[in-house]
């Protein structure tokens, strides 16, 4: 299990596949990996967004998604789970977050997937500040689903 | 007592600063520690706290040497 927060942009699919990679120990075990990627769009709410800043709450911030992850493992038969997600600036088509699980079977996986994101998104303490042309502005909420 | 209080995003930018330090007696809760160091400001509705990095209630008691903090709803992910 691994979660980490990143100050600086990564690849999320080099990183799924380094991971992979070093999971030996659970080869031939799992059958079902999902995985969730969250990437910056270049517009909210009917405007074009040049960049954004994601703040956190340092040691909140990784004890809530620590939290989360064990939960899941209790709620699902997991193998094994990884968590990145970015904090600082960002730019248009920088990857956010990085949820991947590992399980024997798909219903597993894709429950515990959702599960971690969801949680993440509502409990998490991480703030989003868009720069639009018309100045800076904070995120106040979550799009539902 | 002494309470560490921060405050986070929109609210801090609102507020003007990061942290503010009380001394206090003790017993307080979470929402007279706000009402001390803000008395002319109410805190803002749908903002959420925490006592020692743990979600808390409003109503929560405060102890020597805890970490409050104020902010809006999270929007991570």
């Amino acid at each position: 299990m691994k979660i980490e927060l990143r100050a600086r942009p990564f690849d999320p699919l080099l990183e799924l596949g380094f991971y992979q990679a070093g999971l030996s120990e659970l080869q031939g075990r799992y059958g079902a990996t999902a995985i969730f990627i969250g990437t910056m769009r270049d517009g909210n709410d009917g405007e074009p967004v040049r960049g954004m800043t994601l703040e956190h709450y340092p040691g909140m911030t990784e004890r809530h998604l620590q939290r989360i992850v064990e939960t899941a493992h209790r709620e699902w038969p997991l193998l094994d789970a990884l968590v990145i997600h970015r904090v600082g600036e960002l730019r248009p088509n920088d990857p956010i977050v990085l949820v991947a699980v590992w399980s024997a079977h798909r219903a597993a996986a894709f429950a515990a997937c959702r599960f971690i994101m969801e949680e993440l998104k509502s409990k998490a303490p991480f703030w989003k500040r868009e720069d639009t042309a018309a100045g800076a502005r904070w995120v106040e909420h979550n799009t539902p689903g | 007592m002494a309470i560490q209080v921060k405050y986070f995003a929109s609210l801090r930018d609102r507020l003007g600063r990061a942290e503010d330090r009380l001394d206090a007696a003790a017993g307080l809760t979470v929402a007279e520690v706000w009402a001390m160091l803000w008395p002319d400001t109410p805190l803002p509705p749908n903002m959420l706290t925490a006592v020692n990095m743990e979600y808390a209630e409003p109503t929560q008691i405060v102890h020597d040497g805890d970490e409050v903090a104020f902010f809006p709803p999270v929007t991570g992910g």
